[in-house]
């Protein structure tokens, strides 16, 4: 039970309402959902009871797609049209991809994010993520037999704001409602059930396919606080498979090979990866498509030492994570251990050395993320027991920062500030009568705007024109609970007020987006349009419950007059939610939302004041704590 | 609860340099789980923005107060005291020899490559600055000297800006 009674959510269902929601580790190698059954968080199979879904999209030449086993099983028969680790590439610009030479790929530079060119067409890394997705959503509403009410999607700690917002963009498109990201440590450290400890720091190390993070938490009376990440958004499983590979080349003495054979090669270096870790020798067999024979034996010895620097590259972040968080390797309780590669002896054994411990391994580390990320969605669509409570306290991966004079940086938003978090800037003309100014945003902790990556450049136009130096330009920095930036500029001078909201892009625009929405729908069995209305029926009721629940406990705020329109708006979305027409829904929506705007307002003040209310007695029980908490100051 | 008070009213504390670090924690964490987002995610529009302009609230006013140098240079700030900008001259002779000292130090032990050396450089450091801590707490809650307090505030500053450096240079040496 959680120490630190968190009661009265925002928000809570009736209490024997049970919602439908799932958690999604949309992985680099394999994906998972997952939900909470019977109060028991599990992993949903397939039809043939199959757990993981590979990432990998094969695009075919009349438009649609395969996804997952099907897709793994032609990759190496037709590479080209066969998409994996597309993780790597969420959000991400052609010169950001290492080894691409090696590719199998058409790749297209765009803006921004690139395309890869396949037999349905070009397509973004949003849109192949977002099959992987959809597989997922249909899996689960098979399973659990409705519409889902909500996902929470996982993300490596270390993302920007584009590979979050590539990650959200992907959801929308498979018609998955997201009700947060969550950072993958964090879901690995709910999973583990570790807020039930009493105050202590944690290290979850999460070494995936192609992507490798380190989180330091801080676990205390259901309460996690992410002190500091770091880690390589270009290190992992994926990099000790290429290893091998390159190491079977030399040892083979290969000559230039075709993508397919390419292709196959990589697969026995993975497959003799995972048979190393309990085996001492692996026999590497494979037939070129030139008829050549390769037969090489690759030992435990061999592969510590050709992937040692790999082992070594993540130690580094680790010490970076330690020192940013202000502590020591004494200081942490516990290690643990998350993603497939963490399964390497020789990773399970640095890390053993580097933080003195055995690494905690009671769950399977390819699912501990999808199980800590169902435990969230069902908690934060109000599924959660009494009792069994938490709230995490997020941090942004990297520094937000703007572009000065000469191509500098200057920060505005430290990296692991806690989030949500907003910074105002004010901003001058430097010229005389000048009406426009640009700005442009960036993230990273390099100095030089050109080591970052760009975020978002925008103009703020219609400045009154007056002296260099008199106009006041006030632009707000606000990150929200999912990491992801909006930028408002607001121009103060003279009575003059425009504001502007600006959503940073990383290549993909709201029309595209839309375009793919459509293009996905044309090759999916799913019914859009029915799918839509049940999607806003889904929506009504929530809103519904949420305002009716709001009026059981706090009607006392509301005037007889404005109780009469909030209930009357219930009744008509009530009356729209019965019918077949999504629009009159909306509608309908839109007004209840409207009439409940003070409402909400003033709720929200009650709650603090509570907060502060019951503090007394709170107080007293947190005696008993004291000490604990003492240790925290 | 005013939106626009103070960061001390906030979490109702009286606005001074001494404050108890545990109780603040334990304040911060009764709101953060009243106003935090993932409290209205099934929410409607409204109640989502408000609680993300909560949380945002919450979460400044909780790093301001936190850290002694920004809970020093707020309380300047509420009492009006204009602190200047970082400015050489108007720091004393002698500290900005003491700094050069420091950062001769600093620079030598990082080309050297003296892991131990700017270890022990931080923690005298952070002993240095818990001093100028001890020395604030004095002037601004129990002699009310703002002009004195303010020099070891901007002191403060430039310890702090060291202090980076030398956690850079220590990564430095890690790499």
């Amino acid at each position: 039970m959680a120490l630190l009674q968190i009661a009265e959510p925002g928000e809570s269902a009736a209490p024997h309402q049970h919602r439908l929601a799932v958690g999604i580790d949309l992985g680099t190698t394999n994906s998972l959902v997952a939900t909470v059954r019977s109060g028991l968080a599990v992993v949903l199979s397939d039809e043939l009871g199959r757990p993981l879904l590979p990432s990998v999209v094969r695009y075919l030449p009349d438009g649609s797609s395969e996804v997952g086993y099907e897709a793994q099983a032609r990759q190496s028969l037709d590479p080209r049209n066969s998409i994996v680790s597309v993780k790597r590439f969420m959000g991400r610009g052609l010169q950001d991809i290492a080894h691409r030479e090696g590719m199998p790929y058409v790749f297209d530079d765009a803006p921004g994010m690139l395309r890869l060119q396949t037999a349905a067409g070009r397509k973004s890394p949003v849109e192949v993520s977002a099959e992987i997705l959809r597989t997922l959503r249909l899996r689960a509403e098979a399973s659990l037999g409705g519409p889902l009410v909500g996902a929470v999607i996982t993300v490596p700690a270390y993302f920007d704001d584009a590979q979050r917002q590539a990650t959200k963009d992907a959801a929308r498109i498979a018609g998955l409602p997201v009700l947060r990201l969550l950072n993958e440590p964090t879901a690995a450290a709910i999973a583990y059930g570790l807020d039930n400890a009493s105050e202590s720091i944690y290290a979850v190390y999460d070494l995936g396919g192609g992507t490798f993070d380190i989180s330091i938490l801080r676990l205390a009376r259901g309460i996690f606080e992410v002190l500091a990440t770091g880690g390589d958004s270009a290190l992992g499983g994926d990099d000790f498979d290429h290893r091998i590979f390159c190491w079977m080349l030399e040892a083979a003495q290969l000559k230039p090979l075709s993508v397919e054979d390419s292709r196959m090669l990589l697969t026995r270096a993975r497959e003799a990866k995972e048979y190393l870790t309990f085996h001492g020798v692996a026999p590497i067999n494979a037939r070129l498509n030139s008829g050549e024979a390769v037969d090489l034996t690759l030992t435990t010895e061999i592969f510590a030492e050709i992937s040692q620097t790999l082992v070594a590259k993540t130690i580094q972040p680790v010490k970076k994570a330690l020192r940013d968080a202000g502590l020591s390797v004494a200081d942490v309780k516990g290690v643990v251990m998350v993603g497939g590669a963490t399964r390497m002896p020789q990773v399970q054994h640095a890390v053993g050395e580097f933080f003195r411990q055995e690494p905690l391994n009671n769950l399977d580390p390819d699912k501990v993320v999808a199980i800590g990320a169902a435990k969230q969605a069902n908690l934060l669509v109000g599924n959660g027991l009494a009792g069994d409570d938490w709230l995490l306290l997020d941090v942004i991966p990297l520094s937000l920062g703007l572009e000065t004079m000469g191509g500098l940086v200057e920060k505005i938003i430290p990296r692991n500030a806690t989030i949500p978090t907003a910074r105002a800037q004010e901003f001058t003309t430097f010229r005389d009568g000048q009406t426009a100014l640009a700005v442009h945003v960036v993230q990273g902790e390099r100095e030089l705007v050109s080591d970052c990556r760009s975020l978002a450049r925008f103009e703020l136009r219609g400045i009154p024109p007056m002296v260099a130096g008199a106009a006041r330009i006030r632009v707000t920095f606000q990150v929200d609970a999912d990491g992801l930036l909006a930028v408002t500029a607001r121009e103060q001078t003279a009575g003059v007020e425009a504001s502007i909201v600006v959503k940073p892009s990383y290549g993909l625009s709201d029309g595209e987006i839309a375009g793919m929405l459509r293009d996905s729908m044309l090759h999916v069995r799913d019914d859009a349009l029915q799918r839509a209305l049940k999607e806003s029926q889904v929506d009504a009721q929530r809103l519904i419950e949420a305002v009716s629940s709001a009026l059981a406990t706090d009607g006392d705020l509301l005037s007889g007059e404005e109780l009469a329109r909030v209930e009357h708006g219930i009744v008509k979305l009530q009356g729209a939610a019965s019918g077949e027409n999504r629009r009159q829904i909306m509608l309908a929506m839109d007004d209840l939302e409207a009439e409940t705007k003070d409402f909400a307002a003033r709720r929200m003040d009650k709650s603090i004041r509570r907060a502060f209310a019951g503090r007394n007695i709170s107080e007293l029980d947190s005696e008993v704590l004291a000490t604990r908490a003492g240790e925290t100051a | 609860m005013d939106f626009n008070a103070d960061h001390f009213s906030l979490f109702d504390f009286q606005p001074t340099f001494r404050l108890d670090q545990a109780l603040l924690d334990r304040r911060y964490l009764e709101m953060q789980s009243k106003v935090h987002p993932d409290r209205f995610a099934s929410a409607g529009e409204a109640e989502k923005r408000l609680s993300l302009q909560w949380a945002t609230r919450v979460n400044e006013a909780y790093q301001t107060l936190r850290k002694p140098l920004a809970r020093a240079r707020y309380l300047l700030h509420l009492a009006e005291y204009d602190l200047g900008s970082e400015n050489n001259a108007l720091m004393p002779a002698d500290f900005l020899v003491e700094q050069m000292e420091w950062r001769e130090a600093v620079a030598e032990a990082r080309a050297a490559g003296e892991h131990h050396e700017l270890e022990r450089l931080h923690h005298r450091l952070q002993r240095e600055m818990r001093e100028r801590h001890e020395e604030i707490a004095v002037l601004l809650d129990d002699r009310h000297d703002l002009e004195q307090a303010a020099d070891r505030v901007r002191r403060l500053m430039f310890l702090e800006k060291l202090l980076a450096d030398i956690d850079d240079a220590i990564a430095a040496c890690e790499e």
